[in-house]
């Protein structure tokens, strides 16, 4: 884990829908090669949080700094293009076209105007091979692939886009239990290869097992970062819930 | 763990069975008439299929992107009108045609913005076009067909080309055209994916509206060709013309495996099931069969062939994992 410098730094965000304010002034830093979760209760902001790095909402004031280098307002393709990709919770996958197609949905290798297919192939075999998911055939619609393979299609994508945060909403929402350790062991490598990985979760068992710090979201705030190993489940419930009142941004 | 082959084969099926049909039908109708098999029959039928062909591979582009284009019938009289009235005007042959197509892309055009940028249903934004459309070329003609062109127009209906003509040499290559850009460029493949998932391709960045616009421009200029072929092979620009050929197209891209829910479908399997839709109605002539059976045989055999690789999809989607 690199201890140095922050590669993602969110500076006193804020952000109001109308008279809702659903962040007011958050401040939270990502590392590449660690895991951080976001938990909190319903409403804490943590989707606009992820909505405002991945350039879907613009917050109304605050800083974003990514390898130095300041942005206040995000577009989606801006976002992506400095290394922000976001695995949504619904993937964003096209069930009838096969692997390579979704992988390199938006960006795709071409040869002259023609579609290069061979080597859209390989390379979505190399993608995948890296992120070690098996799928029997990447010629298949992806509707048919499991829900720990679907995520490692999404991931691919993300990664090809040039991710270096990767940006997982919900990740194991509505999955079985095999699939969820698939995935979780999928976010763990992703870290261990170098990428910052965020992940949204309400699940603190799955937040224990991968994240190695978790940021707590409370009414548009982050009241506490900590790392894993110091605090257990029930420290960070109490947090969530405002029972355990702490200084916020506490080491 | 099943073989790559196995599985493109399971994708395959649906354009397999439609080949075995066809194949079957020739057969059936080779033993029930000797004249079925001499070449002339065969031109005739490929004569026959060339229209729906030409209609079918623009409407196959909109059905996979998930919409639909009722206006392709008013299209075809539309171009035809057009092209018929500026030749009478004076205007040079080539000219004329190149307005009639570009009518075509006009409405096309029309169509694709009124349904990616004013958001309104490809349904309905297409049956007033239709309508619309449909009433313009009565207007213009005060509802009287124009008739008499030049041997140098007619030629694209009706001439000959060695062994085949005009409108079968057009289908053949529009099909060539068409194959190749669905499967294999951006344009084609951002087709499936708009009928797959619209949102998924915006959030990559991709302008969606803009594709999607252009699919329909692509339906639009197939209709003006089919409107073409029909004003030259009759001679004669008909503000009736194309009269309820939008369902015979959206018929022959089901028949060829397209998903109406988009996203699933291809050129190849279309230009197959024009085929079986035209052996189907020479063979009923040739039979000396009321061509009323058509209609009845045509919706029982989409309905089958629907059904079936329906079911052979559910089948290949549990055993896959």
């Amino acid at each position: 884990m690199s201890e140095t410098q922050p590669f993602l730094q969110v500076k006193n965000i804020y952000k109001s829908f109308g008279h809702v304010e659903a962040l007011r002034g958050v401040n939270m830093e990502a590392y590449t090669g660690e895991v951080l979760a976001l938990v909190g209760d319903n409403g804490a902001g943590k989707s606009t949080l992820i909505k405002t790095l991945s350039g879907a909402v613009w917050p109304d004031c605050g800083e974003i700094w990514l390898n130095n280098q300041k942005y206040s307002r995000l577009k989606p393709k801006q976002a992506i293009k400095i290394g922000l990709s976001t695995v949504y919770q619904d993937l964003a996958l096209a069930n009838t076209r096969d692997v390579p197609c979704n992988i390199f949905m938006g960006r795709e290798l071409r040869c002259g105007i023609l579609l290069n297919k061979k080597a859209m192939y390989t390379e979505a075999q190399k993608l995948i091979g890296n992120l070690g998911i098996k799928i029997p055939s990447l010629a298949v619609p992806v509707s048919i692939l499991s829900g720990g393979q679907r995520q490692g299609v999404a991931v691919a994508r993300a990664i090809h886009q040039g991710g270096k945060i990767l940006i997982f909403d919900e990740p194991t929402a509505a999955m079985g239990l095999v699939e969820s350790a698939a995935v979780l062991k999928l976010i763990k490598n992703l870290a261990e290869q170098g990428f910052g990985v965020i992940i949204i979760s309400h699940n603190l068992e799955q937040v224990f097992q991968v994240a190695n710090r978790v940021c707590v979201m409370r009414q548009g705030k982050v009241v506490n970062t900590v790392r894993t190993a110091d605090v257990c489940a029930q420290d960070v419930v109490s947090m969530i819930t405002g029972a355990l009142e702490t200084n916020s941004n506490l080491n | 763990m099943k073989s790559e082959t196995k599985i493109r084969l399971q994708q395959l099926f649906p354009r397999l069975l439609l080949l075995a049909v066809l194949a079957f039908m020739i057969i059936l109708l080779d033993r029930l008439s000797p004249f079925f098999l001499t070449w002339s029959n065969m031109r005739n039928i490929l004569d026959q299929a060339s229209l729906y062909i030409v209609l079918s591979v623009g409407m196959t582009f909109v059905i996979c992107s998930g919409g639909i284009d009722l206006s392709i019938g008013s299209i075809v009289a539309m171009s035809g009108v057009i092209m018929a009235m500026c030749m009478k005007a004076g205007i040079s042959i080539g000219l004329a045609i190149c307005l009639g197509l570009a009518s075509g892309a006009v409405i096309g055009l029309i169509n694709g913005i009124l349904i990616s940028f004013a958001n309104i249903n490809p349904f309905i934004v297409t049956l007033s076009i239709m309508s619309v459309i449909r009433g313009t070329s009565l207007l213009m003609t005060n509802g009287r067909p124009i008739y008499g062109f030049e041997e140098a127009f007619k030629f694209w209906g009706s001439g000959n080309i060695g062994p085949i003509n005009p409108p079968i040499l057009i289908s053949l290559i529009l099909v060539t055209l068409g194959i190749l850009l669905l499967t294999s460029t951006r344009w084609g493949n951002y087709s499936l994916v708009l009928g797959s998932n619209e949102e998924a391709l915006r959030r990559t960045g991709v302008n969606v509206k803009l594709y999607k616009t252009s699919i329909y421009v692509f339906c639009g200029i197939c209709a003006a060709i089919a409107g073409f072929i029909v004003c030259a092979r009759l001679n004669t620009a008909e503000p009736l013309a194309g009269w309820a050929y939008e369902m015979d197209a959206i018929a022959a891209v089901v028949l060829g495996g397209a998903d109406m829910r988009g996203g699933r479908g291809s050129v190849f399997g279309t230009f197959i099931a024009c085929l079986v839709l035209a052996v189907m109605q020479n063979g009923l002539t040739i039979l000396s069969i009321s061509s009323n059976y058509q209609q009845v045989l045509t919706g029982i055999i989409i309905i089958l062939a629907v059904a079936v690789s329906e079911f052979k999809r559910r089948n290949s989607k549990a055993s896959v994992n």
